[in-house]
């Protein structure tokens, strides 16, 4: 289990960076934390002939709180998104799930931007920062342009970012007042990735009715999977047991896009849903009122 | 003063090299010039090589040299049997099969070995390996064990008829009357799945050749460094004496480390010697899934006769055994399997058949547990579904089966893993379960906490079941105990050491006897020129077999050292006293020797002995049982699970263990925490997925889930000492203990939890999956 050979660069500012990229195009690879590449080079899954190390390059990892969200530097690694006060107040969805990812072994190592950009759909931060509707800034050489969350997975392992871009950092939008959140999953043990699992944010008007909501569930779709119209099912509603059955049955009987592996079939992944979604919506129902 | 050691919490002397980085490893074995290995491996299950083309390897930049079976020539023959069948059991069918270090024409199982490239750097040979192509006809693949032993399946062995590994029927009493006169008989089939042992560290092998004193050293991960050097001597035309074997440190047994011949162990040493370079060969996790041996794939048919009062009449039991590929082990783990289906119960009547099956997948050999979990789920889940059908409580029918104390040694008549008699030394088994129970407080969980959970809505439930364990099995092992000039003690004996604490539970049977330091007495595992008679560590029989062996070496050092210092201090031997490093003459502490002094009078420099004189406090002594002690145990479980998701969290853990003789609670406890690790996995965790091509689907620890610390329950160890009658420190086994009855609890306890589902589970691994689909079938039926 040792990787083909590679051409290895530590280039310590971005624009060096960029400049790799953009000279050896698909045949580099971006280093981050390393915690999903480097496996899958020891596999020798990944072959990538040039290595261009981010570590190196200041002022890429950080956590700010800023007018309306939270900006997050892409080399943030999850251990910091773990701890860090700021998250906890103007992110607590990202906050309270760091823990839920892999073990502290890997968090120290894993970053924001790796994750986001290995695009795994079983991974947390693709489905929690589709759910907040966060967007990305991508750089390359060429300039740079911002890519929202729900434009940016497009598929397993697929993004928008071209071979010559970085992924620097994105913002994650707050939540308005009288906002709910919760993110539930199935591990089969606690670090693991999840069976299936679904993120659900809504906001309550003055008068308890749900004015937005979104779900989005992972694990369950080559991708992070927003049910959009079982998100819309719920606005304008008093979130009644019925109203969040019928929003959970839409969205996991025609939202959603499960398959079968070893260690779950398509049919216990859309039960798991279901059962998550509901437990997802209750919940954040409660906090949007304020109950826990 | 107490001067026990023995049963002492000793922490262990291994510990501070362990933890601080500075034990020493296979890997660890740096030579200068050294070349490395890396295995080209078949990915297919059953296949036949049309033609091999290694020159794009051999040419590569770095690669030393590449091997296939046709260059190895008149040296790649299989490796030795192990085990030989049983001789003394009649009509017994068995066909041995054994592993070669290069396949030519046919491949049997994916990860077999056709090609190996020796490079500079393992780099450089993982890239060779890129470089060599292989033409398969891929063959129709045998890959499930029932279907393996249908007349039209496809061969493993295409001089065979059959798969038929082998077929042994063994009997006590007379079932078939037993059924006709039975009240009840209840029939089940079982399927158990394989897993792997995934030790912590992988195998290695590294091997030196020194040609111009024609000595080979060799330092291997195997669990038994002598038969491995006594072969490697045979296989390589080398004298004994010239081939040392070194087992260092080991991350972890658990059984696979100790079939030899592994390929690597014929290829690696033979390597060295042709290339005259040291050459190492590290096993990586993804060879490790393939390539070092598994276990615990079984299916029964079983049968059983009771009495409207729960006594069980008989069993029959029919079962097929995966054997994989080879069968370089012969029948241990079916035999183990047979010897615990009447787990720890008087049962009068017994017919047990098996049939082991050749497949197209890995070798199976034993690995922690060793066909007993089989035994014994078979068993207790069996118990289980008769106390539902005879409405009794499962705790109260498996009491009233159980044998009585006053009963042994108590004899089944029927042969064990090492073909001696299925006896039962010694125990007090309604001790041990009543002891459980008052610790998992089993009545008021009953009567009070349970219905108040239920009433909740939580499914919260309880398992309590006991198991035996044959342990310590024969031939024998022997130590080397030295009183050194400085007064310290070097110990020596041939078993391999992977992590059982060896250090400290054998320093401490010997510094009871000399009254040293359990610190002061150095022992030696596994290293063929210190100690060179030996088998190996498995069937947890080291305390058993070794640690007796030290105690007659140690008793008789002890003698010596009496005999000397009785002339010494002019004093009579029953007067003397060995503490503290000393002999001292009880009552007169100022007339004393230390042992440091002592062993330099019994190893003098100048002047004449008297005839017969041995030099030095020195003893070496051995120890064979006639048949091995069988330990027994009691576990319960608590476990809520959550019945959508079917996540568990488990809230109590309580074992009661009776392995005789306690040397080292401290060491007791972790052997069962860590088989109580590999019992949770085997119930709810691991499992090799193979498809029906025989490929493994989960060849990672992304997807063979091994259970985590976050997943561990806390165990609570109560213990029960009934003492072995078979061997002088009253030892059982306990090596296994943990692993063994944990399948067969997690199914009870779950049964239990999902009492408005009906269930009956009927097959191990489990999953949440898999749970959630028997519990949907059984609901709607
Ligand atoms: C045992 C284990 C368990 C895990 N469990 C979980 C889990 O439960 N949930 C979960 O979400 N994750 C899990 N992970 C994955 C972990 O979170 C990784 O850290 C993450 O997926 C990748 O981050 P990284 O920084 O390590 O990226 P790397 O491995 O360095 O890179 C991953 C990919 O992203 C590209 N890349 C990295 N950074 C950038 C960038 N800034 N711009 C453009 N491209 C970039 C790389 O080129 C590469 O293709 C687990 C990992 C391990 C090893």
């Amino acid at each position: 289990m040792k990787p083909a050979p590679f051409a290895y660069y530590a280039p310590t500012t971005l624009d060096e960076a960029l400049s790799l990229l953009s000279e050896h195009g698909y045949d580099a690879k971006v280093l981050a934390g390393g915690q999903s590449l480097v496996p899958m080079m020891n596999f020798r899954i990944a072959q990538p002939a040039v290595l261009v190390d981010i570590n190196n390059i200041s002022d890429l990892a950080y956590i700010n709180a800023e007018e309306g969200g939270v900006r997050v530097g892409a080399l943030t690694r999850h251990h910091q998104s773990e701890t860090s006060p700021v998250m906890a107040r103007h992110a607590p969805l990202i906050y309270s799930t760091m823990p839920k990812i892999a073990y502290p072994q890997v968090r120290t190592r894993g970053t924001f931007g790796g994750s986001l950009s290995h695009a795994d759909p079983s991974a947390e931060l693709p489905t929690l920062t589709t759910t907040l509707d966060a967007k990305f800034r991508l750089v390359s050489q060429r300039g740079e342009r911002w890519v929202s969350a729900s434009e940016f997975f497009i598929g397993l392992y697929t993004t928008a970012l071209e071979p010559d871009e970085i992924l620097v950092e994105g913002f994650v939008p707050e939540l308005p007042p009288r906002s709910g959140w919760s993110l539930q999953e199935v591990n089969r043990r606690k670090h693991d990735f999840a069976l299936a699992g679904v993120a659900a944010v809504l906001t309550l008007d003055e008068s308890g009715i749900c004015q937005d909501a979104r779900l989005v569930f992972l694990s369950v779709g080559d991708r992070p999977m927003y049910a959009e119209r079982a998100s819309n099912l719920l606005k304008g509603q008093t979130l009644t047991p019925e109203a969040i059955r019928a929003a959970t049955e839409l969205a996991t009987t025609e939202e959603i896009d499960p398959g079968d592996d070893i260690h779950a079939t398509a049919d216990f992944r859309r039960h798991l849903a279901k059962t998550l979604c509901q437990r997802a919506i209750e919940q954040a129902h409660q906090r949007a009122q304020g109950k826990q | 003063m107490d001067k026990r050691l023995i049963g002492k919490r000793v922490v262990r002397n291994e510990d501070p090299r362990l933890l601080t980085g500075q034990a020493q490893y296979v890997d660890d074995v740096n030579l200068p010039n050294m070349a490395h290995a890396a295995m080209f491996r078949s990915e297919y299950a059953h296949a036949r090589i049309r033609s091999i083309d290694v020159s794009k390897a051999r040419a590569h930049s770095g690669v030393i040299a590449v091997y296939t079976a046709e260059d190895m020539g008149a040296d790649c023959y299989p490796g030795p049997p192990l085990v030989s069948p049983p001789p003394t059991v009649k009509d017994v069918i068995f066909n041995s099969r054994r592993q070669v270090p290069l396949v030519k024409d046919k491949i049997r199982h994916a990860g077999e070995i056709i090609a190996v490239v020796i490079a500079e750097t393992r780099y450089i040979a993982e890239d060779a390996l890129d470089l060599i192509e292989i033409e398969y006809e891929p063959l129709p693949v045998v890959a499930d064990i029932e279907k393996a032993l249908e007349p039209n399946s496809p061969l493993v062995h295409d001089d065979l008829d059959s798969n038929l590994a082998a077929h042994l029927v063994q009997k006590k009493g007379d079932y078939e009357s037993a059924r006709a006169s039975a009240d009840v008989i209840i029939q089940r089939r079982f399927t158990i799945e394989r897993g792997t042992a995934a030790a912590m560290e992988n195998r290695g092998i590294v091997a030196q050749w020194d040609a111009k004193s024609e000595a080979l050293t060799v330092w291997d991960t195997t669990q038994a460094p002598i038969p491995i050097r006594n072969g490697l001597a045979a296989r390589l035309g080398l004298s004994e004496s010239k081939v040392r074997v070194i087992a260092p440190f080991i991350g972890g047994g658990f059984g696979p480390k100790i079939m030899m011949f592994y390929s690597e162990e014929m290829l690696v040493p033979w390597l060295a010697i042709k290339l005259n370079r040291p050459v190492k060969w590290i096993e990586d996790r993804r060879e490790n899934f393939y390539a070092t041996t598994q276990e615990r794939g079984q299916v029964h048919e079983v049968e059983m006769a009771f009495t409207r009062d729960g006594k069980i009449l008989g069993i029959k039991d029919d079962f097929i055994h995966d054997t994989g590929a080879y069968d370089p082990y012969g029948l241990t783990t079916p035999l183990n399997t047979q010897s615990h289906v009447m787990g720890g119960y008087d049962i009068p009547n017994f017919t047990s058949e098996f049939r082991v099956a050749f497949t197209n997948k890995t070798i199976v050999t034993p690995m922690r547990g060793a066909g007993r979990p089989h035994g014994i789920y078979v068993i207790e889940r069996m118990m289980d579904i008769a106390a539902k059908e005879l409405g009794i409580d499962r705790v109260e029918i498996r009491r009233r089966n159980l044998i009585k104390p006053d009963a042994f040694p108590y004899e089944h008549g029927i042969i064990d893993q090492a073909f001696a008699p299925l006896i039962f030394d010694s125990g007090n088994y309604e001790a041990v379960l009543n002891e459980t129970l008052k610790a998992v407080g089993y009545e008021k969980f009953i009567k009070e906490e349970q219905p108040r959970y239920r009433a909740e809505g939580r499914r919260v439930g309880i398992g309590v079941l006991p198991f035996i364990e044959t342990t310590g099995v024969g031939p024998y092992e022997g130590a080397r105990v030295t009183v050194e000039a400085s007064g310290k003690i070097a110990v020596a004996t041939g078993v391999g050491t992977q992590g059982q604490g060896h250090f400290t539970s054998f320093a401490q049977v010997v510094a009871e006897q000399l009254g040293v330091d359990v610190t002061d007495v150095r022992i030696t595992t596994g290293d063929s020129a210190h100690f060179n008679w030996g088998t190996g560590t498995f069937a947890s029989r080291g305390a058993v077999v070794a640690g007796n062996a030290m105690h007659a070496a140690a008793t008789m050092v002890r003698k010596k050292i009496l005999k000397l210092a009785s002339k010494v201090l002019n004093a009579p031997e029953e007067e003397l006293e060995l503490e503290d490093g000393m002999v001292r003459v009880a009552d007169i502490p100022q007339s004393s020797i230390s042992l440091s002094d002592l062993a330099a009078l019994a190893n003098p420099l100048r002047g004449a002995v008297e005839p017969g004189t041995e030099p030095g406090l020195e003893a070496t002594a051995y120890y064979g049982p006639q048949y091995g002690p069988t330990a027994f145990g009691v576990h319960a479980m608590i476990a809520e699970i959550d019945p959508e998701t079917m996540m568990i969290k488990i809230l109590r853990y309580v074992v009661t263990e009776d392995c005789g003789t306690i040397l080292n609670p401290l060491i007791l406890e972790g052997q069962i925490h860590g088989g109580v690790a590999l019992g949770l996995g085997n119930a709810y965790y691991e499992k090799l997925h193979f498809d029906e091509n025989a490929q493994l689907l989960n060849a990672s620890f992304m997807d063979y889930l091994l259970v985590g610390s976050t997943e561990m329950p806390r165990i609570e160890v109560h213990h029960l000492e009934t003492r072995s009658p078979l061997n002088e420190l009253g030892t059982k086994g306990v090596g296994e203990a943990g692993a063994i009855p944990v399948p067969a609890l997690f199914a009870q306890t779950m049964e239990d939890a999902l009492y408005d589902y009906n269930l009956e589970i009927r097959e191990t691994p489990l999953n949440p999956n898999r749970l959630f689909e028997i519990a949907r079938k059984e609901k709607t039926a």
